[in-house]
């Protein structure tokens, strides 16, 4: 019985696996296929280098996704920029200089913030954030690219703080010991033992947090001002590969061309965000193996 | 093992049973954001006097609200713009056949912040701010200031009516894509250069905007979307009709909700949320929906 029952649970975990595997496979095939037929009426060149996307145009429909393109990597960019610093500097504070009393309440905080709907991030942005943006650089309104920056930056925080802490942290003490042995001050040991050591987990947790930049829809879409014009720059407003889908979707009759160009930029940003895990994944694995 | 098993069985029944349930005496209406807080407030005074009953009133736009009707996913559609052709056939395809009822008249309102000195414009000049032609505030009578536009997304049926009735061609690609009506009040307010456009029930109780006067031409006497008069006798050129739709002539709680839309005490609240009520033409065609 207990054999059985050792062999049930086997079979339930393998089970789970397969299945996790299997939905990722269908997601794929699924955004593959529904895209296919777009293609039939949109020129491929278009909709890859063409910077004007507007499926509803009283005119002419045209389906070019360079300008949401351009805008998701801006952001994401600005996201990076900000966050990076920020995080890293956060980690090492956490895991090298702050005592334990200071980590057992900064560490739940920081998770918190992880559990900030985006919907309240994008609510922040319109109120405390574009306003504020206005006033700095004398603008006439803030939702702009910036904006969408500096929230998904704080929204990319948690995952960079804690796994570039988690890389810190499991480099070996040896390692710290013998530079402090060899007269490194504190600093020098940080600077040029620790990080270097856990360079690539640090490396791989802001590839995770630049794959929840890239994903994100709610707060960019309130917050940007999503104006479907090329960017000219961080002031200007943008309009991301996936505020586009989020509010075209709800209005699109089925199996139109719309509908299925719709599915075409759901590809593109799966490949996208396909390539950056699986980028974090390498990077991470190497890191592994050298131990 | 199988404890667990006959577990998770009743619990999924438990679950589906409870999710079919409540929907049968529910009335769902979905779409316009213009005419949101008004439908609300009516259902709200509806269930006053009908405590039994169960109105649940959601937005998202009148597109969303149409793809919801052709869907069979709600009851009643508000819309702010009419069915295309296009939609009307594909609901037809699904075996919905859907009638249109008016519930109010709105005088589509062009708003700027309250220290711009432009407060009249033709309708002509509005097409051309809004197309992206006119783009500094100079070439209508105002300072020497870039225009910032604010317009809705491409889900919204003012959106659409605004594209086809006044601009008749596309949107500048610089317009930033609010979320809603209230949003585009907000951002005017803050934006000395903004100019947007709303549902009058928007306007009437709003602080730091000016409600542009309107003419048909240049020439024509500019008239306001506030006063009931200038919009009744069409001098205020940007009229129009704010619709429901529902899947053929309606029965049972759907007429009742809509007998008391048009009753005199739904058109004071009409009224009362700063919208315009039915004039006779409208009352007539109700009349034909209604039979």
């Amino acid at each position: 019985m207990a054999k059985f029952k050792e062999k049930a649970i086997q079979w339930f975990f393998f089970l789970n696996g397969v299945f996790v595997v299997i939905v990722l496979l269908g997601i794929f095939a699924l955004l593959i296929f529904t895209s296919i037929p777009a293609f039939k009426e949109i020129d491929l060149r278009e909709f890859l280098f063409s910077k004007n996307w507007n499926p509803t145009s009283y005119v002419r429909p045209s389906y070019g996704i360079v300008s949401m393109l351009i805008s998701t990597f801006m952001v994401t960019l600005g996201a990076l920029l900000i966050a990076v610093p920020l995080g890293i500097g956060t980690a090492a504070y956490l895991s090298d200089v702050a005592t334990s009393r200071v980590r057992e309440i900064a560490k739940p905080i920081i998770e918190i913030l992880a559990g900030i709907p985006s919907v309240v991030m994008g609510f922040l942005g319109i109120v405390l954030v574009g306003p504020l943006i206005a006033k700095i650089f004398n603008l006439h309104n803030g939702l702009n690219a910036l904006n969408g920056s500096i929230l998904l930056a704080v929204m990319a925080l948690p995952t960079i703080i804690s796994l570039s802490e988690d890389a810190l942290k499991s480099v070996p003490q040896s390692y710290q010991q013998a530079s402090l042995a060899l007269g490194a001050s504190h600093w020098q040991t940080l600077i040029r033992v620790k990080i270097p050591a856990a360079l690539s987990g640090i490396i791989a947790a802001c590839m995770l947090g630049m794959g929840r930049a890239i994903g994100e829809t709610m707060t960019v879409l309130m917050a940007t001002g999503c104006a479907p014009a090329m960017p000219r720059g961080f002031l200007d407003s943008v309009r991301t590969l996936t505020s586009t889908i989020a509010i075209e979707l709800g209005e699109v009759p089925y199996n139109t061309t719309h509908y299925y160009a719709l599915f075409g930029i759901g590809l593109v940003l799966f490949v996208i965000t396909f390539i950056v895990n699986m980028a974090s994944d390498i990077i991470l694995h190497k890191y592994e193996r050298k131990r | 093992m199988f404890k667990y098993l006959r577990m998770l069985v009743v619990a999924s029944m438990f679950l589906t049973s409870a999710a079919n349930g409540n929907a049968q005496d529910m009335l769902q209406i979905k779409g316009s954001d213009t005419l949101i807080n008004l439908v609300q407030r009516l259902s709200e005074e509806y269930m006053k006097k009908n405590p039994e009953k169960y109105i649940a009133v959601t937005g998202g736009g009148s597109g969303t609200g149409i793809a919801a009707l052709i869907n069979g996913k709600c009851d009643i559609a508000n819309a702010s713009r009419l069915m295309k052709a296009k939609e009307i056939s594909q609901a037809n395809g699904r075996g919905i056949n859907p009638k249109r009822v008016v519930i109010a008249m709105d005088g589509l309102s062009v708003i700027t912040n309250a220290r711009n000195s432009v407060d009249k414009l033709t309708v002509d000049e509005i097409g051309k701010i809004f197309r992206g032609e006119i783009t500094n505030w100079k070439e209508v009578g105002g300072n020497n200031m870039p225009i910032t536009l604010y317009g809705r997304q491409s889900n919204s049926g003012t959106f659409v009516f605004f594209r086809d009735a006044v601009l008749k061609g596309d949107y500048s690609q610089r317009m930033k894509r609010m979320n809603g009506n209230a949003q585009i009040v907000e951002a005017v307010k803050q934006d000395t250069s903004g100019i947007g456009y709303v549902g009058v029930g928007y306007v009437k109780d709003a602080e730091g905007i000016n409600v542009v006067r309107a003419a048909l031409k240049k020439g024509m006497e500019y008239a306001s979307p506030l006063n009931p008069y200038d919009v009744k006798s069409g001098k205020y050129p940007i009229v129009r009709p704010l619709n429901q739709y529902i899947n053929g002539t309606p029965k049972g709680e759907v007429r009742n909700f809509i007998a008391f839309e048009l009753s005199q005490e739904g058109q004071k609240i009409v009224k009362e949320e700063g919208f315009y009520p039915i004039p006779d033409e409208y009352r007539e065609f109700n009349e034909k929906s209604m039979r």
